[in-house]
């Protein structure tokens, strides 16, 4: 893996687990990373991948945090909730599994597509999780931005 | 098509973003379930044509990048929801067509609809 570069910018939000503000945190992520002039297809995934995850947090867990770090290449999201914790995560992988209950499923949520595609929109997708403690998920999404950086290409790429 | 002709083929009330229905939505896509909003729609400037009405509706719009939101059979968002949409500048639209014809209706006048976004391993191996 190569060596991540220097932040340009970092800011901690935190989640309630509450649904009227779910949303806020991806929108603001979304501003901060057009100002800073992050690639729109990057600003996109990096949107999308936020709103998935804040959804989970808002409404699945007992709150967390959202980080947003942006570099020369990439931009990092890592989410962190503070239980219930994810007993089989190759599980929640799989597109079209839910435990969302049915108040989740009438807000046009829960489908079993939140996870799936959080890792569908990021380059790199890690994620941890222990019963009664909570999950943690590092989304990396790679700025190709080969002749602006000085070549910091992503590996791969 | 522009979003003026999308609310007059409606019958639709404009919400808000009365200032911008001379912008043109590209495509359509319809759902009432804002996960596969969020994972099938690849495209920008797309119309949501919707039944869900709850605050998030407009900030998946936002996150997507897209067009305007067609409300369908008759729903409404809250006033706070139409003010955050107005803020942000979606336009919504309101009709009290059911989605099958408002679907039906735009699709015959030209509207393409949205392109899908494979889902996650969908043209992956079975495992």
């Amino acid at each position: 893996m190569a060596p991540a570069t220097k932040a340009l910018y970092k800011q901690v939000f935190p989640v309630k687990s509450d649904l009227e503000s779910a949303g806020k945190v991806s929108t603001e992520v979304r501003r901060i990373l057009r100002s800073l002039g992050v690639e729109p297809e990057v600003v996109r995934r990096a949107g999308i991948v936020c709103f998935e995850g804040e959804m989970n947090i808002a409404l699945y867990t007992k709150g967390g945090r959202i980080i947003l770090i942006v570099r020369d290449d990439r931009v990092e999201l890592l989410f962190s909730d503070r239980g219930p914790g994810i007993a089989d995560i190759d599980l929640v992988k799989q597109p079209g599994y839910s435990t969302a209950p049915d108040w989740a499923r009438e807000l046009g949520f829960g489908a079993g597509m939140g996870i799936p595609n959080m890792e569908a929109n990021s380059d790199r997708f890690v994620m941890y999780s222990r019963v009664g403690v909570g999950t943690v998920i590092r989304a990396t999404i790679f700025r190709r931005c080969h002749e602006t950086c000085g070549g910091n290409r992503a590996p791969g790429t | 098509m522009k979003i003026r002709e999308v609310a007059r083929l409606m019958g639709a009330e404009v919400l808000c973003g009365e200032e911008s229905l001379d912008l043109e939505v590209t495509r359509a896509f319809a759902a009432d379930l804002m996960s596969d909003v969020l994972a099938m729609v690849q495209e920008e400037g797309v119309l949501l044509i919707t039944g869900t009405v709850v605050p998030q509706v407009v900030r998946v719009a936002e996150v997507m990048s897209m067009g305007a939101i067609l409300f369908v059979r008759g729903k409404r968002p809250s006033a706070a929801t139409v003010n955050y949409a107005a803020e942000v500048g979606i336009p919504l639209l309101a009709t009290d067509k059911i989605m099958f014809e408002a679907c039906g209706i735009l699709y015959s006048r030209g509207l393409l609809p949205a392109k899908r976004k494979a889902l996650p391993r969908e043209n992956g191996p079975r495992d």
